[in-house]
């Protein structure tokens, strides 16, 4: 079994300096100083490492994307996690504070950074002050601060917590928060590269992304290269939620069918109930039906079936619930967390938490789903940020898939008037 | 009247150091003001204002965006009960009545001798151990009534 970052993560005291060091943690950082911050680039970029926070970006391209010889430049680490059935960064920000440090160094020497933020959602206050502790030990080390190792590079890294808003898990509202504003998203673009934090290029990865590139430098890009499938590679956090025997998180490798993660890894259904649906990337992307089980976890057969690998949770669904529940609860979600922005969002997700609601509740009739598809037609594509597509994947899949679970409820609400 | 104390300015002094531009502080000093008095109390919004060059009205505008801000008086124990897709596939929600039928308070409402505040939260990111209530800064996974019960007589 191919670990990259659950390795040692049960090992007792591998949040302190010490106990990590032993682990051979920060060896990369003399490696990495002894090639051009060019060649420890090149070397994400070899390795097929893609973003894990949701868009599956490649990060080596993204960081040569940082607008050229404008300083100062930064660099943000997302921390925001906050996407539904997502708890990965959570676990390795919990029990491995060092491991995302040595790559956000990694990182900053490569793109030629001296600051980084990692902002942290507001609920992750005793997340944050583990990694207070481990910038402060880093500190001490010369690990952070000015002429690091001796190498003439400088770099500190400062946390910042939000304060209870989804939207800022979206790089630009983070980026605004981050700023003392409201949380909300910019016009893309220029993308945060070219003008992020304060207007200067910025670099923002995702907690587990970050996490992988000291491995990337310790083994070499080839190796990391070699896992998985021909354009995903690399391991994946997947965390399993929902009717299974054994939720959790598990470290899969890129191309594992969706059938092994939940009968090998979380142990199967749970109460001898059938699987009817998945949610493979958190619940901005659309739902799947239990036929589509054997298909590999990976960005490119996920797309391919019909859906996204996103930040990598799978809510498994068992067939005791009916769908439009399950939308309903998401829409709820969406609409309480649209940050007002744009118009299609804003009202969009309001009316169809209204129409689910009504069906919901038995009050439902046929052309309101024919309405709730007018309203996804009229968000999709046409927000301002991609919540507003986030909120029409539950609904639309919910209807495409699963008409009868529509049709269950408001043929009893027929029967009720008859 | 509030005023920052002694041990929060010198907090002020570090959060500040951290940036290059004085409004990054905004959220930070926001929680240093409810972390002091539980909530944020309007000559807070003021004070912090004149910290930052910007209009009260502005720090409001901030404030009421975040939903981990109080802006009246809560409980000791503030309780942001999990009700998103994975703790609602582990029956969150009857959960959550049978806390609400304990506390004998509706979700959103504070006991009337202000210990608790029960807040229907959205996503906790601890999905993985549903269902998921945060109290104050403590995060309580894997929650049965009997859980429940035994956490809640455990709070003085």
């Amino acid at each position: 079994m191919t670990q990259i970052l659950l390795k040692n993560i049960d090992m007792e005291g591998l949040t302190s300096l010490e106990v990590y060091e032993k682990q051979g943690g920060y060896k990369t950082l003399a490696k990495a100083f002894a090639k051009k911050p060019d060649e420890v680039l090149e070397m994400v970029k070899a390795s097929g490492l893609r973003g894990r926070g949701g868009a599956g970006f490649p990060t080596g391209l993204k960081w040569s994307f940082l607008a050229k010889d404008v300083f100062p430049r930064y660099l943000v680490c997302n921390a925001d996690e906050s996407e539904p059935g997502t708890c990965k960064d959570r676990l390795l920000l919990q029990k491995n504070p060092h491991l995302l440090i040595e790559g956000m160094i990694l990182c900053a020497y490569a793109c030629r950074i001296e600051t980084g933020y990692n902002y942290f959602r507001g609920e992750f206050y005793d997340l944050a002050e583990i990694t207070d502790r481990a910038i402060e030990e880093c500190r001490a080390k010369g690990y952070l601060g000015k002429n690091i190792l001796g190498s003439g590079f400088n770099f500190d890294i400062h946390t910042h917590l939000g304060a209870g808003a989804y939207i800022c898990g979206e790089e630009s509202a983070l980026l605004t928060s981050l700023e003392g504003y409201r949380g909300e998203p910019r016009l893309k673009p220029p993308f945060p590269a070219v003008k992020g934090l304060y207007d200067k290029p910025t670099i923002v990865n995702n907690v587990e992304t970050l996490c992988v590139v000291p491995y990337i430098v310790a083994e070499g890009p080839e190796k990391h290269a070699a896992i998985g499938t021909e354009k995903s590679k690399g391991t994946k956090l997947v965390s399993v939620s929902g009717h299974v025997a054994k939720p959790g998180n598990y470290e899969i490798i890129l191309g594992t069918p969706v059938r092994v993660i939940i009968d090998e890894y979380a142990g199967g259904m749970r109460n001898g109930n059938k699987l009817k649906a998945f949610i493979p990337g958190g619940s901005s992307v659309p739902i799947l039906t239990a036929d589509k089980v054997d298909v590999g976890y990976d960005y490119e057969s996920l797309a391919a079936a019909g859906s996204m690998l996103g930040s990598g949770a799978l809510i498994v669904i068992d067939d005791t619930v009916n769908m439009v529940k399950v939308a309903l609860r998401l829409t709820s979600f969406y609409q309480h967390e649209s940050c007002g922005k744009c118009t299609p969002c804003r009202e969009g997700t309001r009316w169809m938490w209204q129409l689910l609601n009504q069906i919901n509740n038995g009050d439902g009739k046929q052309d309101q789903v024919k309405l709730l598809e007018d309203i996804c037609d009229n968000m999709s594509f046409k927000c301002f940020c991609p919540l507003g597509d986030a909120a029409v994947s539950p609904v639309l899949s919910s209807i495409q898939n699963f008409p009868e679970d529509y049709q269950e409820l408001i043929g009893a609400a027929k029967a009720a008037v008859a | 009247m509030f005023t920052f104390s002694e041990a929060s300015e010198k907090q002020i002094v570090k959060i500040f150091a951290k940036y290059p531009f004085k409004k990054s502080a905004m959220l930070p000093l926001l929680s240093l003001a409810q972390r002091q008095e539980g909530f944020i109390p309007p000559e807070a919004m003021v004070d912090i204002a004149s910290r930052m060059d910007v209009s009260p009205a502005y720090v409001q505008s901030v404030c009421t965006f975040y939903t981990m801000y109080h802006t009246k008086p809560v409980g000791k124990y503030v309780i942001q009960f999990c009700i998103n897709i994975s703790c609602y596939l582990n029956d969150s929600d009857s959960l959550l009545d049978y806390m609400a039928g304990k506390l004998n308070i509706k979700v959103g409402e504070t006991t009337a001798d202000k210990k608790f505040t029960l807040l229907r939260e959205e996503c906790l990111a601890a999905c993985s151990s549903a269902p998921v209530m945060r109290i104050n800064d403590t995060y309580y996974e894997n929650l049965t009534s009997e859980k429940v019960d035994q956490i809640l007589s455990s709070l003085e």
